[in-house]
């Protein structure tokens, strides 16, 4: 591999992309045939956001379907995008994954040649071109519908943006939802959302979101207590981006399971974590 | 521009060698050695923007000494090939070797084929999982690599601070000895160095995937034992004898010494396209 040297006039910036792009190795999904079905390939579905008291908790279920089938148990679609963000996706699995690979390099490419970071801004920004690019490939059935998180250092709170397919970014004040099972978790977290939720709550609701989802949406995945798979929640804080343990969400999903299986409990309505988060403390 | 007289190609190469040793010695100095955890990198640099030592990879950092423009562009470009590399790849792929090979092949070039070489110094650091596979790469104007065992020192007055560090360099050493020594040795005996005045960069073993890790100017002076570094015992300056070696450093800098001034740097910058 010979060393990357541009003339100064003629040169890519602190850009990863588009030094892959003189490279000739950038994705090109949008050559892909258009008549491909749903059966041939693979679908990834429902994940969430929540701001609260002290950054952001995102969470998506781990199912991946090909039209009716299952194809993967264990898929992740939440994945830090640096120190202080996270991006979670829905859509079409390889393109979605790929991107996720793209604008964590794109992150870091820029962070290195530069010697600084982007702001959180400029980062949503950033992603909001990436899915842009992406529209071709989108208008022949390989949706990507990220949402990105982080940790605003510069003022101290935490922000959460989600996406349209055409590359539209909107900020949103409170939480976010995407994917096929979005309606039903939206719904459950627009019930027990409150502002300044303490980070046991936040979580609370968004197992309450992704498990109502899963209830009512057959391409998402619920906690599968067999195998042991749970859905992969992360807190995006001041101390940067941190993936909660497996244990403990196990925990959380058992006691969840246990109010629901208990005479008097419900399986059809979302649970206020005013009412039952506090019982976690 | 045409050539009226013959000149040997051995004068021709050691008119373009001496020039870049020339350009090269003006730039301040910058020492790179292994201690228990890794590898530390020092440099002379009181400019806390335009940075000499600087993250290339997970496990691989960069340093630079001469002409600021022509190695940061190097830097950036080193940058750009272990980053496309690691995405055609995989990530562990990425390693110094191949990136020091991509140095010397590309300063070789420059020093063969065009009419004025690279008056810079390069420095490819890589630590390993195991002591033993901690690499320094030294990459000189001319493309030659020199694989480093332990230390090395690039910049202006090399061979004098190479000395220096090699007397009191011990493999395995604690950070703050290790730094104490490399920043005595990069001061020698008439001056003291600050952390201001210094750039500092540690590669750590296995704290995570990104190694490299700047020292802020408080962990330097802790490290430093409150901020200068003692003369040795019987040539302790007073403060005029002091003012006057700064002021000879100074001057030996001369006015190309890019990296400690930012107006000139960016001038320099802008000079780019002809380099």
């Amino acid at each position: 591999m010979t060393l990357p040297i541009f003339r100064a006039d003629d040169d890519p910036g602190p850009s990863f992309l588009d030094v892959l792009r003189r490279a000739g190795g950038e994705p090109r999904w949008g050559d892909l045939p258009r008549d491909i079905s749903p059966h041939e390939h693979t679908h990834g579905t429902t994940v969430v956001a929540i701001r609260y008291a002290d950054g952001v908790v995102m969470a998506g279920d781990r199912r991946a379907t090909s039209g009716n089938l299952i194809s993967h148990r264990t898929m992740e679609k939440v994945f830090p995008a640096d120190r202080h963000s996270g991006v979670a996706i829905a859509g079409a699995a390889g393109p979605a994954v790929e991107m996720v690979k793209l604008f964590q390099l794109q992150l870091e490419h820029y962070e290195k040649v530069e010697g600084a970071g982007l702001s959180l801004e400029g980062k949503a920004n950033q992603l909001g071109q990436m899915v842009r690019q992406h529209l071709p490939a989108a208008m022949q059935g390989f949706v990507v519908v990220p949402l990105f998180a982080g940790f605003d250092v510069r003022r101290g709170v935490g922000r959460l943006f989600e996406y349209d397919v055409t590359g539209g970014r909107y900020e949103e004040s409170d939480f976010a939802a995407t994917g096929s099972g979005s309606l039903h978790a939206g719904t459950v977290i627009k019930m027990g959302f409150r502002p300044q939720l303490d980070r046991t709550d936040a979580v609370e609701l968004s197992i309450n979101a992704l498990f109502q989802a899963a209830d009512e949406d057959s391409a998402t995945g619920g906690p599968d207590v067999i195998r042991g798979i749970y859905p992969v929640i992360a807190t995006i804080t001041a101390d940067g981006f941190q993936r909660l343990d497996d244990v403990e969400i196990a925990e959380r999903f058992r006691a969840l399971l246990d109010r629901m299986s208990a005479p008097g409990g419900t399986t059809t309505t979302g649970i206020s974590p005013t009412v039952h988060g506090g019982s976690d403390r | 521009m045409s050539m009226p007289f013959y000149v040997a190609p051995e004068q021709w190469m050691k008119d373009k060698a001496d020039f870049a040793r020339k350009g090269i010695a003006r730039g301040r100095a910058l020492a790179a050695l292994t201690y228990a955890d890794g590898i530390l990198i020092c440099a002379e640099n009181s400019s806390a923007t335009l940075r000499k030592v600087s993250e290339i990879y997970d496990r691989i950092a960069f340093a630079g000494a001469g002409k600021y423009n022509e190695y940061d562009r190097l830097r950036i470009a080193g940058v750009r090939h272990a980053d496309l590399k690691g995405y055609s790849f995989s990530r562990e792929d990425v390693d110094a070797q191949s990136l020091a090979n991509a140095y010397a092949q590309m300063l070789g070039d420059v020093f063969t084929h065009e009419a004025k070489p690279m008056e810079v110094e390069i420095l490819v650091a890589e630590v390993g999982d195991e002591p033993d596979s901690d690499r320094l790469f030294h990459i000189l104007y001319d493309g030659t690599v020199v694989d480093e065992q332990g230390v090395t020192v690039l910049g202006g007055e090399a061979e004098a601070i190479l000395e220096r560090v090699k007397a009191t360099y011990e493999p395995g050493q604690p950070l703050e000895a290790a730094l104490r020594a490399t920043v005595e040795a990069l001061a020698g005996a008439e001056r003291t160095l600050t952390a201001k005045e210094l750039e500092v960069a540690v590669l750590t073993r296995g704290h995570g995937r990104r190694s490299f890790r700047r020292l802020s100017a408080d962990e330097v002076t802790t490290a430093l034992g409150g901020g200068e570094v003692a003369p040795a015992p019987g040539d302790a300056p007073t403060p005029v004898a002091s003012t006057t070696a700064e002021v000879e450093a100074e001057s030996e800098t001369g006015p190309r010494e890019a990296p400690d001034a930012p107006d000139e740097g960016d001038a320099q910058r802008d000079g780019d396209g002809d380099a």
